[in-house]
């Protein structure tokens, strides 16, 4: 029977499937955090139970974290406890973890795939709901509640009712200046924020594929916004030349046995999804949320919805108190939104191919000796270690600190604000990151969610800019 | 975990879709190592006029004085959606919940929820419209019986589908680990046969 890449990866981590009970996974690589693994650290002690596997485990330090000092002290005192905490547990059992200062150190979903530690054809959770960001490489990835980490932690299984599936599938090349970002947001805003909620959704079309890996991984980071599971992009060559070599990775013989094992996964020709939504790339347009869910989503170069135009008694609501919140008037065009403050960073836009775009931009709009705008508070936090050096030994980071940009230590700072990158209330931000809900960013702050390219823009003109106009 | 057999209890109307975890507990309020604490900040940001917490909006209908020791929260589509942080059940659980009936739960929040025995039920939109207009006439008290997956009140009664196992764990009250601890030879068996990539 012709089966979909999700049912393959479902079949090869089946455990066990028994007549009244939820079916038992197994779980390849367990990613864990300061924040969500605490309590599941303390049950297993209480139960005086091991870590099963402590070296399918790895450890980072990134929510809580200060971008302007690797002290753990420079974190704040809960967030200081916090990070001792993880210390402590890791070394209790046996977990490696990558603390501040430490070369790998980084966002959990930008360090994994750099690490070579996502691999396809493996089952990947993460106490953070954006753990869909490893489904790029074909792996089954999602984020995981505390009970979860502590069950796999004892186990290295976890329980899980089988999802519906669905297809996305987006033909064509999109067109100059569209971003992985812009991608993810049309197809968010024609699902709506709960349009995949019960479903694995697999992206492809020739779009999907021509996309590198850290643009798939945009694209499958945001796949919670539309409520999935977890997202998927079948692995190909584009996977394994990203793969091969990496630090963790595979080598030699098992190398080569890995790529043949990979090379088919992917949906068999005639498998049926649950649901399948098509889309022409050339139709997307450079995104932008007006609201405060990532589904009201509109083009740059349009102007502010207004309630009458949805027909759904729920989304017309839910407009006149999203319009409210972020102090718009529908019908304003969004290029006369100004912005006070810019965050460019996050797990879904701090990989290096994202600082290039952004840096870029930079140039182009401050090529005449333009600064940020005076108006505007701008910070540029690169997502691991890594990317900062590579992007300190590409030039990057002097573009953005001419341009008067701060230009910070890795971490998830200002995309959930737990450290003191906060918004203010009444800020209104253009940022790279994923959630745009109510004070996500700080309390009474506002948020819209773009790409690299135009938060650059926008953070030198002081509001949004239509890139191709 | 606590047994959950039968329950009955306030019902306090949230008439709100898209309750994201963010909302229901604030990232600033994640920074605890213990499992306790979270409840007096549940919804902090719409509880509270002011930013510590201490004046109570009175427009938002948690503070209203007749939802005082509600245990029932009756809300709308998505309630859930967004972060994974467990930290949302707890808080709901702490603030004094046992179940929460919506049109649809955020898969992740769903399985937290059972995870630590609060009883999340979903009904269809109608039944869901049908329980906020009863929650406008006057107080409403429902009750659940998990055995028989049926809701009644009002004169009333509404059934629900829940997952066998959930249900089970959720009656017998297991430790989920424990129960797939007493499985090791099945899962070593099905590490023998991994490939070594794996």
């Amino acid at each position: 029977m012709a089966t979909t890449l999700y049912e393959k990866l479902w079949q090869q981590h089946l455990v066990e499937e028994k007549a009244g009970e939820t079916p038992l996974l197994y779980v390849d690589r367990h990613l864990i955090h300061e924040v969500t693994s605490p309590q599941a650290f303390a049950n297993l002690k209480f139960h005086n139970r091991p870590v099963r596997h402590p070296e399918r485990t790895i450890a980072t330090m990134d929510h809580n974290i200060s971008t302007r000092s690797i002290e753990i002290d420079a974190a704040g005192e809960g967030a200081a406890n916090q990070l001792r905490t993880l210390e402590k547990n890791c070394k209790e059992f046996g977990i490696e973890l990558f603390g501040m200062g430490h070369k790998n150190q980084g966002i959990v979903h930008v360090m994994g795939p750099e690490l070579g530690l996502t691999l396809p054809g493996t089952i990947i959770v993460c106490g953070d709901s954006h753990t869909a960001t490893h489904g790029a490489f074909g792996a089954l990835a999602f984020g995981i509640g505390t009970s979860e980490v502590e069950h796999v932690f004892a186990t290295q299984t976890l329980r899980q009712t089988k999802a519906k599936t669905m297809k996305i599938e987006v033909n064509g090349s999109v067109g100059e200046g569209i971003s992985a970002k812009d991608i993810i947001l049309a197809i968010i805003g024609k699902t709506g924020s709960a349009g995949a909620t019960g479903y694995v959704v697999e992206y492809c079309g020739s779009a999907i594929e021509a996309l590198t890996m850290e643009e798939r991984m945009t694209v499958c980071n945001m796949s919670i916004e539309f409520g999935a599971k977890a997202g998927l992009i079948a692995p190909d060559q584009t996977t394994f030349d990203y793969l091969e070599g990496k630090e963790y990775a595979p080598k030699g013989d098992i190398w080569q046995q890995a790529v043949n094992d990979w090379s088919a996964l992917k949906t068999d020709e005639g498998a049926q999804f649950d649901t399948v939504l098509t889309l022409k790339a050339e139709d997307i347009k450079a995104q932008i949320t007006w609201g405060t869910t990532p589904g009201q989503v509109t083009a740059v170069n349009g102007v502010v919805p207004s309630p009458e135009d949805f027909t759904d008694p729920v989304e017309k609501d839910s407009c006149t108190a999203a319009l409210a919140y972020m102090d718009l008037k529908a019908g304003t065009k969004i290029t006369d939104i100004s912005i006070n403050k810019v965050f460019i960073g996050s797990c879904t836009n701090s990989r290096i191919e994202d600082l290039r775009a952004a840096a870029s931009t930079v140039k182009r709009f401050t090529a005449n000796g333009e600064k940020v705008s005076a108006t505007v508070d701008a910070i540029v936090v690169p997502g691991s270690y890594r990317v900062k050096e590579q992007a300190e030994a590409e030039g990057l980071s002097q573009i953005f600190i001419d341009a008067g940009f701060e230009w910070r230590l890795p971490g998830c700072s200002m995309c959930l604000g737990m450290n003191d990158d906060v918004l203010e209330e009444g800020d209104r931000c253009a940022s790279t990151s994923n959630r745009n809900f109510e004070g996500r960013q700080g309390r009474g702050s506002r948020t819209h969610l773009v790409s690299p390219e135009l938060a650059a823009a926008s953070a030198i003109a002081g509001h949004f800019v239509d890139l191709n106009a | 975990m606590e047994k959950f057999i039968k329950h009955e209890g306030l019902v306090v109307p949230l008439d709100a879709s898209n309750v994201d975890t963010d909302q229901i507990i604030p990232k600033q309020f994640l920074q605890k190592t213990e499992r306790v604490g979270f409840g007096k900040h549940l919804f902090h940001d719409w509880r509270y006029l002011d930013a510590s917490g201490n004046e109570s909006d009175p427009e938002f209908i948690l503070n209203a004085p007749q939802y005082q020791g509600a245990s029932i929260l009756l809300t709308r589509e998505n309630f859930g959606c967004g972060s994974s942080r467990e930290h949302a059940p707890w808080a709901l659980e702490e603030y004094g919940f046992k179940v929460i009936i919506a049109p649809s739960f955020a898969d992740i929040f769903y399985g937290n929820c059972i995870n630590i025995g609060l009883l999340p039920i979903k009904l269809t939109e109608n039944e869901i419209n049908e329980l906020f207009a009863d929650t406008d006439q006057s107080q409403l008290n429902l009750t659940i019986d998990l055995a028989n997956n049926k809701i009644t009140g009002n004169n009333k009664s509404y059934t629900f589908t829940l997952d066998k196992f959930h249900k089970y764990c959720l009656e017998e009250g297991i430790d989920s680990v424990g129960w797939t601890l007493n499985k090791l030879d099945t899962i070593k068996a099905f590490e023998e046969k991994m490939p070594r990539w794996q």
